[in-house]
């Protein structure tokens, strides 16, 4: 739950109000020019009925430029962005040829396997010599190499699972493999925030599909309860099976699950639970095995594990760990596994010998040092920035920290003022987050050295003063401060 | 002015006394408790027992008695649910063959060199030296993932230029990457057809574009595989039926080459039909881009239309160009709408950079060697030529088709049957012969009701040999494994 500043509300709203009207007034005349100008549709329906693209023209190409900045460099602690340029209000950017180096807060880079690698480069270079960059063949065709073997045994023991399903991408991997779990008659239980790729898969799936509370195991029971007990709609026959579905990291909200919660909610309801362990996996736990290693949870109590490579190893690609039986038959039905692609084998090497590097078996104490390094960063980064009175959201150890602004006007701001200073940030607004609750998202990593954080920790609040997002100013007065908010969930 | 209200108050009491002792002649002399009742008051007085009493009874409702905490309770304790996946099969244990060495026209399985016809590798690009020269100049310089959606510091530079690339190749305005090629129609599809809008598609569809059909919640329509008079008058009647229909969004969804059957579409006549119903056309030219068409540029080239006449095209990178992901070209409107709306671009981590470089050498090569397309159309003819004589199986695909699709002449009845004699002949092949060939093998979730087959993919890089070999085994795989056919 966030609460919100009333002043900060009210400003909030009238802003948007304003951009609104203006966008409205703009539509207008948009309109009188069109039909000056003579319908060119020739009898098609417009691509984009109505109002269904307001959001874009009138409010996203505003700051368009504080997205999708092209790099080109790999994207590690620092990277090379590529300045752009706009003839005509920000419509179309044009690549420049400059370029500044830029302290990157923004990519999901958390162990620094993102730029080449003492011990992965090396060998995924030679993985491509030995099997090319593609199979152009399916898994279950010929595009099994023994790479493709050696990378699901390791996956499944690195999760903890005794065996895994590799496909080449991450957001396939949920939107494909939850319609096989699941079908006509069963119910899925999704936290209120999980991932677009989960909200399509359960689509996807024709299972009817419920919302709890974000990360409440209390609302998740009542959910469960009631649903139970009413069994299916209309019908009222009992449901086939349910799903619960929740992440491991919440990537908007740098939030860990209360895992231990819900799985012992689920097993009491004797449901299954779905864990999407995205920007977990690698991240945290002693041994980087994610969240269930650091909330101490059995992986044996989490039915269905997924989680991607293109975050914490530095590859592409996701898994999906379970029991043996579950692994055969997704290897028999899945969509993914059946018809795509199957993962490029210089990606899968890298993840094999990432994985190898965070367990210390390429002979080095690496993997334990960067592990130690993202968690020691992260909480360092998040305590300045709480201390130096900034909103900021998500819990301890999490690598992922919102930092919130509210006033679409100070989106725009923060990433350009960040940006001037080289520093690269993130921002998030709507559709990803609800309207009001716009915010910076930082990413730490362990390539980050303790001088860059100073670093990027001066930027930040020098910025911050400038667009005045210190939402809790000094220390004592917090207290003050939170009677004096409106909740908002 | 007061004779006026004099007049008037006379009349009032007039006409009050009279109603009075109209009410009153019956109770006129009722006295209760040496009170005098008139008779006014009494039917008052009942009136508003009347009405009290209305007022206190409860609407009828049906009753309501919600579950106790107990009966939930129980609810909960009875309710046991399915397993999470039927229980397995020998059919479902079935391994794939594990290839020892890179997924080239000759491959290792079992220790055993082996003519692979399992890869879509149609230009013999994969393993290419300049192909690997490039990814390793990438990877050493930009690592292996891009750590990031394209919306936050996941674009690189040569995902632009990966973007240029292909619309220049194409001839198209513009085009957009996707990470796998698998997510570009189901991501593409709903960007553009919302709930409400009509969708014409083939019913051979793989089930990419299913999934995103079913994903957009649009009116979807199948007409027959690859049956233009089915298409024309589907079109007829989704236009006559619902007048509507002009004011909605139209679109018609086929394929260049079908995956499921390795036919092609007849691109001049759906140009035609589209034009006179008003329609869009998404066309998928996965198994076209780099095999059809005078210098490869896919079914467009291959049918003489211009590139400007399809709405979108959307194609995956893991046929002939040899590398991964998948793209969508068409003009700035289309491709600007996905950079936003389309679900598999804005949540997903983008395309790793080097496989983006890849593309763009394997795209030059294509350019580069044209010799490449003749060797790939030379090699189709003749290994259609060597099984067009082939017992008990028929050749389902079209001529020039890179995927040469074999289908049984005489079913078993099931598909699964089917699937299971095909299964028998491509294990008879590798083992005996060392062919390594797969059959269609079809997804639970699959739709496509089109007959299962045997695929052989056809490879510019296959020699001469390698075909005689195929044909020969396959004829004599045949021969033994299905007497019952003539």
């Amino acid at each position: 739950m966030i609460t919100i500043p009333y002043l900060t509300a009210l400003t909030t709203y009238f802003s948007y109000g304003l951009l609104f009207a203006f966008g409205q007034f703009r539509e207008f005349f948009r309109k009188i020019f069109d039909w000056w100008r003579g319908n060119n549709l020739q009898g098609y329906a417009p691509i984009c009925l109505g109002l269904e693209d307001f959001y874009i023209r009138r409010l996203y190409l505003r700051i368009q430029d504080c997205f999708g900045r092209p790099i080109c460099s790999p994207p590690d602690a620092w990277f090379d962005v590529v300045e752009r340029l706009s003839n005509d209000n920000n419509k179309t950017l044009k690549r420049t040829t400059k370029v500044s180096r830029c302290l990157n807060l923004g990519s999901y880079n958390y162990l620094g396997f993102a730029a080449s690698d003492e011990y992965c480069t090396p060998r995924v270079i030679e993985s491509l010599k030995k099997y090319s960059a593609s199979t152009c063949s399916a898994r279950v065709d010929g595009g099994t190499t023994s790479i493709h073997m050696e990378l699901e045994d390791c996956v499944a023991n690195f999760v903890g699972k005794p065996a895994a399903i590799v496909t080449g991408m991450g957001y396939v991997t949920n939107s494909a493999i939850l319609p096989v779990l699941i079908g006509k008659g069963g119910l899925i239980i999704s936290d209120s925030l999980n991932h677009n790729s989960i909200v399509n898969g359960a689509r996807g799936s024709g299972a009817t599909i419920r919302v709890f509370q974000h990360n409440t195991p209390s609302h998740l029971e009542k959910v469960l309860r009631e649903h139970i007990a009413e069994g299916q709609p209309r019908t009222h026959r009992p449901w086939k099976k349910i799903i619960v579905i929740v992440e491991g990291i919440y990537s908007m909200e740098g939030e860990l699950c209360q895992l231990p919660e819900i799985v012992a909610i689920c097993k009491k309801y004797k449901v299954y639970v779905y864990l999407d362990e995205a920007h977990s996996i690698g991240a945290v736990g002693k041994s980087g095995r994610g969240v269930c290693e650091l909330l101490g949870v059995d992986t044996a109590d989490v039915d269905i594990m997924m989680g991607t490579f293109t975050k914490s190893f530095g590859s592409c690609g996701g898994y999906i760990a379970g029991s043996k039986e579950l692994i055969e038959y997704l290897k028999y039905s899945c969509p993914a596994h059946l018809y795509a692609t199957s993962i490029s084998p210089p990606a899968a090497q890298q993840i094999i010998s990432a994985i190898k590097v965070i367990l210390g078996e390429d002979g080095t104490s690496r993997g334990a040092q960067k592990l130690a390094r993202i968690r020691e960063n992260s909480n360092f980064f998040r305590s300045e920035l709480q201390k130096m009175g900034f909103e900021v959201l998500g819990d301890n150890d999490s690598p992922v920290m919102p930092i919130m602004i509210y006033n679409p006007g100070k989106i725009p701001a923060f990433s350009r003022e960040c940006l001037k200073r080289n520093v690269a940030v993130v921002i998030v607004g709507f559709p990803a987050t609800p309207l009001l609750l716009a915010r910076a998202r930082i990413c730490i990593s362990a390539a980050h050295s303790r001088e860059d954080l100073n670093i990027a920790l001066e930027v930040i609040s020098k910025v911050g003063d400038l667009t005045g997002i210190k939402y809790f100013p000094a220390e004592p007065q917090k207290q003050q401060v939170e009677e004096n908010r409106v909740k908002l969930e | 002015m007061d004779s006026t209200v004099s007049i008037l108050a006379n009349v009032v009491g007039a006409t009050s006394d009279w109603v009075r002792s109209v009410f009153e002649f019956q109770f006129a002399r009722a006295v209760i408790f040496e009170v005098n009742i008139g008779g006014h008051l009494f039917v008052e007085g009942l009136l508003l027992v009347v009405i009290l009493f209305l007022l206190s009874q409860k609407s009828y409702k049906p009753p309501k008695r919600p579950l106790t905490k107990k009966e939930i309770d129980e609810l909960c304790e009875e309710w046991a649910p399915e397993p999470l996946i039927p229980s397995i099969t020998d059919e479902m244990k079935r391994e794939p063959p594990v290839l020892e060495s890179a997924a080239g026209p000759h491959t290792i399985v079992n220790g055993k060199d082996v003519v692979n016809f399992t890869s879509a590798n149609y230009l013999g690009l994969l393993g290419s030296q300049e192909l690997l020269e490039t990814c390793t100049t990438a990877l050493e310089k930009y690592g292996v993932g891009s750590c990031g959606p394209r919306g936050f510091y996941g674009t690189i530079d040569v995902h632009l230029d990966c973007e240029a690339r292909i619309a220049k190749f194409l001839g198209t305005p513009d085009s957009i990457l996707y990470s796998y090629g698998l997510s570009t129609m189901f991501s593409a599809i709903p960007a553009f057809c919302k709930k409400g809008d009509v969708v014409i598609a083939d019913e051979g569809v793989h089930w990419g574009i299913q999934n995103g059909l079913q994903l957009s919640r649009s009116t979807i329509i199948y007409f027959k595989h690859n049956n233009m008079e089915s298409l024309r008058n589907t079109l007829e009647k989704v236009t006559q039926e619902n007048k509507q229909a002009r004011k909605l969004r139209r679109y018609i969804v086929v394929e260049a080459v079908y995956q499921n059957s390795g036919k092609i579409a007849p691109l001049d006549e759906i140009i035609k039909l589209k034009e006179k119903y008003r329609f869009r056309v998404l066309l998928d030219e996965s198994n076209s881009i780099g095999v059809l068409g005078s210098s490869g540029r896919g079914l467009t080239e291959h049918c003489k239309v211009p590139s400007d006449k399809i709405d979108i095209i959307t194609a995956a990178m893991g046929h002939a160009l040899a590398t991964e992901g998948g793209f969508c070209t068409g003009n700035a409107r289309v491709i600007d709408h996905q950079r936003l709306s389309s679900s598999g671009y804005v949540f997903s981590a983008s395309l790793p950079p080097y496989l983006a470089s890849a593309t763009i050498k394997a795209i030059d090569i294509v350019e580069e060697k044209p010799e490449l397309l003749v060797k790939l159309r030379q090699n189709i003819a003749m290994l259609t030529k060597g099984l067009s004589d082939i017992k008990g199986l028929e050749i389902v695909s079209d001529p020039v088709s890179p995927i040469i699709f074999l289908a049984l002449k005489k079913s078993t009845g099931s598909s699964k049957g089917d699937l299971q004699v095909l299964e028998d002949i491509a294990d008879h092949v590798l083992k005996e012969d060392g062919v390594f060939i797969v059959t269609s093998k079809r997804s639970t979730l699959d739709k496509c009701k089109l007959p299962v087959g045997i695929r052989l993919f056809v490879s510019a890089a296959h020699s001469e040999s390698d075909l005689v070999k195929a044909s020969e085994s396959l004829k004599r795989a045949t021969a033994s494994l299905l007497p019952a056919h003539d």
